[in-house]
């Protein structure tokens, strides 16, 4: 069975000897042209006039388009219309698009781009946490608050009570391929778009309001993407509606691809976070209460952060019980570019809050975070029932121990996993050394971390939670397979045709999955939220089954037995006394005139959610995972190394281990990135510096653990019923850096006596001064 | 007519008036269809774009997308498309990348494959030093490092190796091609620059190339340094050791590591292998950056400057070159010819602070020379970069230091000099108060070296 086997990527050949195509690699017609945005040098302001002239009379220049000449809806925005593609009348942040160049080359069209002469009536700039706060710049009409329990009197009735706050950066996505789109105007009057794009379907959305037709005159196509990790989820509007317009404009295909600068400059990052925290604790360690607030700048537009900030607060938690909890959440709107997703969607930001309490915690108590995490663990899942969703019980209450958002806890393993890996990793004992090893020397010191992942998977707007597949079995017996999902080098495309070669017992070669097309399956969600392999793999099962229960069917009956006697195996079918090939099979099964095509279908069970009041089931289970990081820090500079990594994680029964364990290595660093070196820094304009990776820094090839152990939970098996029982494995692990910088905490913690109260990208300056208070008392 | 000739994946190309500023990698996507090579961000941070050039003098990876079509001429260039063979079969490095699953999105894939094909042909092993200048957003690198060391064991494909050896036509590079933009000798160059003192220089384009992709700038005249014979020695004699400006980073840290160990770790440290192989001692001086690596550790060795315009030569303290932020002591039509130092015990220790160990600009690189004689303090140098609008030696500091006891002592004597030496910026890189602090304890650093204490986060094993 091709489920379960390590399987390179479906592309890997393509990959390697550079024949893969990605957007900007597609051959184009004759007179294509290529586009550029003019954007804006104000963070706020009001536009008092545009001189294009210049930029018209640029050598190259085709055509020059502002908001004045969309006839049709001029909006990328993702959720409430206010993005508009082209700036109309105000600048709501510096690199916010003006104007749109149409030109023969993407250099021409880049050069004229800088040649227009704008005139602003400055505004102030809202640029900060604070100064959003202090102004009441806000998403939403107030903070959103998810309340259990009576925070103030347990924090009264607290043996002892932790105050503090972190600062937690934003993070560039720093796909590899920058944002692109070519659009080709058809003789009807349609348009095909191909494009970078985690959302084919929200594209084609977009593009016909751009050009006022409907839907179906709009055809989006996704063969892969250089990398999403959430930055393609919606930033991909702009650059498609772009195109599509000019298409239109002017009659001819239109490409554009983001400069890197440009891509930094324009869109959106991961939600940098302030979250302040009341803790209240007994000598144990365990935790009574936490009533923790969170500011989630969100940039200029709402996109996606009201969801990304709902799960910030859905993750507050991480994998301990709040026997009491309140989280306060704060979207507040500023003049930067608009946050939007990023791997985790907020999830990251709400567990190192957690996180922090907890070191916190151990730090006052003097005890090893370790065991402040475990006593605050949920309860064990109920092992004798773990095949369906009885809740875990806590003998004290009586009854399942519940999340801050009121979702009962049933499917935890993390007592099991972390047993493991401290077992592994020798975590107790490398803990011993390292104290020793510190007082052995003055400068460098080493620090150890151990912390746990819990990931709530589903998106949490419900509906989202569908799927679409279309499967062709053709009369040679090769099967064609398209579903909603996009590839963006997670290896979605392989598992999903592990699961119809599977479906059909057949070799992998069989089955070939062809570009995400919205013409071939509609009304598709974004491949977001981890979900790309349990929606689609289950909706493209499916389908296979569909049209297996026909072929069985007809090939019973033409023999007169019962369809259970028909078997699909390697490769081949068994029909009563008859065995013949898959090939022949589907020969036989058309020549019987039997339909073998069929679209599947697939919705996620059992989750209802109430957004408003913080209750119920946004999700429909965990994922799991731990690791153990182990740092060294100069104390003299802050400059720091990750030494070695040790990581258990649960992908459930895994659809591809090879792919699995690629998920986790590739996450745990992009995490532990996000929380060290990686840091955006924006000037007191609201010029973001550091635009290019020149300047923005992420893990290069030496910043990988020394020593790296990655292992998938062998005891790994999803208590829901998810495809073949794995576990989603996108987003979960890049929350396993978060390890790196409580290990860099621990080792500042080795200085002195203070808190290290380390905020986040730890770089070597944070680090410094963290190093200089604790050390002053 | 200027004519531009170079093997491509072993194919003779001949180019005709193309744009002198056209980059190698726009060349390949738009016009040749190659589109294998990919651009991820057009200013040589990726690798991406990484192509493999080859010459008489070996074989090396360069970043594409800042390298202009003049740069190759006589070269063999050679991109992930020529990297499998002529028949399709493929290279062991790509063979192990599939194996150990070392791409995800595979866009960061073929600017690896052609990085770490290079490395096999050189027999390098040291993987984090070859790879530091490809980046990859998603595999956390560990899968490809185990492709590369798993590959390195089997024998160079012929069609790679072949490279090496260049046709007879293009191995004496230059004849009759690029004429009066691309001199071959110090003297011509020294003529034509008299000439045309408004004309930009390119060396190795690694400074030059981003004006052009990132500022879009169009200057009226180029001259390309990259066909003189005369002016990339590198002489290691009894006295003194003297470097031609055309020098890259990768031989100065070849030539020097022995000598001076610290500047070759800080060398390895500079760019990455695709920016080393291009960039040279000459742009990295002219260029006047205030946090350009090399000043401060030459000024420490107390190098002296030597440039030349038309006939007329001189030479000075490197210190003394730079004046203030962008303006140098240079006049125009003048150049840098070389760089020469004494030879000396190695006394020198550099110091390279940055977020990120590789490839990366320094906030602050501070570099020391101290001397000690009977436990004192005999002499002290030490430069820094980052820490003022130009690279400059800590002159209060030195002075405290001198004559003190080699011990906390002079570290302390030193304490408040930092602050008459250096009023640094903040900037997205560093603020004031941590250059300052983190500079003074360079110092303490130095001290600690000296006595063994470790201090370097890098030689700690898990
Ligand atoms: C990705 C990347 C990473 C980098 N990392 C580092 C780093 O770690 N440390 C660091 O210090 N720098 C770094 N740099 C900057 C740059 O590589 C160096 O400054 C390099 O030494 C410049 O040399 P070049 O030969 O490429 O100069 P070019 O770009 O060719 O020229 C630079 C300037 O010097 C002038 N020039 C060149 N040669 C001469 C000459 N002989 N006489 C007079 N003028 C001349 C040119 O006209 C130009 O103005 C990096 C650059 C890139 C793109
Ligand atoms: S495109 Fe990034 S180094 Fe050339
Ligand atoms: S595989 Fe995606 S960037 Fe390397």
């Amino acid at each position: 069975m091709s489920v379960g086997t390590p399987l390179p990527h479906d592309a890997a050949i393509l990959h390697v000897t550079g024949a893969a195509h990605y957007v900007d690699d597609v051959p184009v017609p004759e007179g294509t042209l290529s586009l550029a945005f003019g954007i804006s040098s104000m963070a706020h302001g009001r536009i008092t006039g545009m001189e294009l002239g210049e930029v018209r009379a640029a050598a190259g220049t085709v055509a020059v388009l502002t908001a004045s000449d969309l006839p049709f809806a001029n909006d990328v925005s993702p959720s409430v219309h206010d993005e508009p593609l082209l700036a109309d009348g105000k600048v709501h942040y510096l690199g916010q698009p003006l104007f749109l160049v149409a030109a023969d080359t993407h250099l021409a069209a880049r050069k004229a781009a800088r040649l227009g002469k704008i005139g602003y009536e400055e505004l102030p700039a809202i640029l900060s946490i604070d100064d959003a706060l202090a102004a009441g710049s806000r998403f939403e009409e107030g903070p959103r608050v998810y309340l259990k329990g009576d925070v103030e009197a347990a924090l009264a009735a607290a043996e002892h009570v932790v105050e503090g706050s972190i600062e937690i950066g934003a993070q560039e996505h720093f796909y590899l391929e920058g944002h692109a789109a070519l659009a080709l105007p058809q003789d009807s009057g349609d348009m095909i778009v191909h494009c970078s794009s985690q959302h084919p379907s929200e594209i084609q959305h977009k593009v016909a309001d751009a050009l006022g037709v409907p839907m179906h005159a709009v055809q989006v196509v996704v063969r892969r993407m250089g990398g999403g990790f959430g930055g393609k989820e919606s930033q991909a509007n702009a650059v498609a509606v772009a195109c599509a317009v000019a298409a239109r404009a002017t009659g001819r295909p239109c490409k554009m691809r983001y400069d890197r600068d440009d891509d930094f400059m324009i869109t959106g990052k991961r939600h940098d976070f302030r979250i302040d925290y009341l803790a209240g604790f007994d000598d144990s360690g365990r935790l009574a209460v936490v009533d923790f607030t969170q500011y989630c700048r969100c940039g200029w537009a709402q996109d996606l952060s009201l969801p990304v900030a709902d799960r910030a607060m859905l993750h507050a938690d991480n994998a301990y019980r709040l026997p009491t909890a309140r989280i306060t959440s704060h979207r507040l709107k500023t003049n930067t570019q608009s946050a939007t997703a990023f791997r985790g969607f907020g999830g990251p930001q709400g567990m190192v809050g957690i996180e922090r309490v907890i070191d916190h915690v151990a730090h006052q108590l003097g005890m090893d975070p370790l065991d402040v995490r475990r006593i605050n663990f949920y309860a064990a899942a109920n092992k004798a029932s773990s095949g369906n969703g009885t809740p875990a019980r806590n003998p004290a209450e009586g009854t399942p121990q519940t999340t801050p958002y009121h979702m009962p806890v049933e499917d935890f393993v993390l007592h099991d996993m972390v047993e493991e890996l401290e077992e592994t990793s020798d975590y107790h004992a490398r803990r011993a050394a390292i104290a020793e090893w510190n007082s052995a020397n003055s400068v460098l010191k080493k620090g150890i971390a151990l912390t746990p992942v819990k990931f709530g998977i589903s998106f949490t707007l419900t509906h989202l939670n569908q799927a679409g597949a279309l499967v062709h079995v053709y009369h040679d017996g090769s099967i064609h397979m398209n579903h909603g999902g996009t590839e963006m080098g997670q290896g979605l495309f392989q598992k999903v045709a592990q699961v119809a070669a599977s479906s059909f017992c057949v070799p992998l070669e069989c089955v070939k999955v062809t570009a995400t097309d919205t013409g071939k399956v509609p009304n598709t969600s974004a491949t977001a939220a981890s979900s790309g392999s349990d929606i689609n793999g289950m909706a493209v099962k499916a389908a296979c089954d569909q049209i297996r229960e026909r072929m069985s069917a007809h090939l019973a009956e033409t023999r007169q037995i019962k369809p259970q006697d028909v078997n699909f195996r390697a490769g081949r079918v068994q029909a009563g006394a008859d065995e013949m090939s898959f090939a022949e099979a589907a020969r036989e099964c058309y020549e019987g005139r039997v339909s073998l095509s069929a679209t599947g279908f697939y919705q996620t069970p059992r989750i209802q959610w109430d957004r408003i009041r913080g209750k119920g089931r946004p999700f429909y289970y965990f994922a799991y995972g731990a690791a153990v990081s182990e740092i060294v820090l100069d104390t003299l500079t802050g400059e720091n190394r990750i030494l070695r990594t040790d990581i258990l994680h649960d992908a459930g029964s895994s659809l591809n281990p090879a792919i699995d364990i690629g998920q986790i290595e590739g996450g745990y660093v992009q995490g532990a990135g996000w929380l060290t070196m990686e840091e955006l820094v924006w000037d007191s304009n609201g010029r973001l510096l550091t635009h290019a990776p020149s300047t923005y820094k992420i893990p290069a090839c030496s910043d990988r653990p020394d020593v790296f152990n990655v292992s998938l939970w062998s005891k790994g098996r999803n208590a829901a019923e998810t495809i073949h029982r794995s576990k989603a494995v996108g987003e979960p692990p890049l929350m396993l850096g978060i390890s790196a910088l409580f290990a860099l905490s621990d080792a500042v913690a080795s200085c002195g006596s203070a808190y290290p109260a380390l905020g986040a990208p730890a770089t070597p300056e944070r680090l410094l001064n963290a190093v200089n208070r604790v050390r002053t008392p | 007519m200027r004519e531009i000739a170079f093997l491509l994946n072993g194919e003779p190309v001949e180019l005709c008036d193309v744009p002198v500023t056209r980059t190698l990698l726009d060349w390949l996507r738009e016009d040749r269809g190659l589109t294998g090579t990919k651009e991820g961000c057009n200013e040589g941070d990726c690798g991406a774009c990484t192509v493999m050039v080859s010459d008489g003098s070996g074989t090396r990876t360069l970043n594409s997308c800042i390298l202009f079509l003049p740069q190759l001429h006589g070269k063999a260039v050679r991109t992930v498309e020529g990297v499998s063979g002529p028949d399709g079969s493929l290279h062991p490095v790509q063979q192990a990348m599939v194996r150990h699953h070392g791409s995800q999105c595979g866009f960061c894939t073929p600017g690896f494959v052609v990085s770490m094909a290079c490395a096999h042909k050189n027999g390098m092993h040291d993987f984090d030093v070859q790879l530091a200048g490809n980046l990859c957003r998603c595999t956390g690198y560990a899968p490809i490092v185990r492709a590369a060391e798993d590959a390195a064991s089997e024998p160079v494909p012929d069609w790679i190796a072949e490279d090496g050896t260049l046709p007879a036509a293009f191995a004496t590079a230059s004849d009759g091609g690029v004429s009066g933009i691309a001199p071959e000798s110090a003297d011509e160059l020294a003529a034509l620059y008299v000439a045309h003192p408004d004309a930009v220089l390119v060396a190795g384009a690694t400074d030059v190339g981003l004006a052009v992709t990132k500022a879009l700038q169009e200057p009226e005249r180029f001259l390309f340094l990259g066909g003189i014979q005369d002016l990339n020695a590198i002489d290691v004699g009894p006295k003194a050791v003297r470097i031609g400006a055309m020098a890259t980073l990768s031989e100065i840290g070849d030539a020097i590591a022995d000598l001076h160990p610290s500047l070759g770790e800080l060398i390895r440290r500079f760019g990455s292998v695709q920016v080393r192989n291009a960039a040279t001692i000459g742009g990295n001086i002219a260029n006047g950056s205030p946090v350009g690596d090399l000043p401060p550790a030459l000024i420490a060795l107390g190098a002296r400057l030597h440039l030349r315009r038309g006939n007329d030569r001189r030479d000075l303290p490197l210190e003394d070159f730079f004046l203030d932020y962008g303006v140098q002591d240079r006049a125009p039509g003048e150049f840098v010819e070389a760089v020469s130092f004494p030879r000396q015990t190695d006394r020198l220790r550099c110091y390279k602070l940055s977020k990120r160990f590789d490839q990366d600009i320094s906030a602050v690189c501070g570099c020391f020379s101290i001397r000690v004689r009977n436990g004192r303090v005999n002499e002290a140098r030490v430069a820094f970069g980052g820490m003022a609008a130009i690279p400059t030696r800590a002159r209060h500091v030195e002075n405290a230091l001198s004559g003190q006891e080699w011990s906390e002592t002079a570290i302390r004597a030193a304490r408040d000099a930092w602050g008459q030496d250096f009023t640094p910026l903040t900037d997205l890189r560093a603020s004031t108060a941590y250059r300052l602090d983190s500079a003074r304890n360079m110092l303490t650093r130095a001290f600690l070296d000296d006595q063994g204490t470790d201090t370097n986060v890098l030689e700690v094993a898990p």
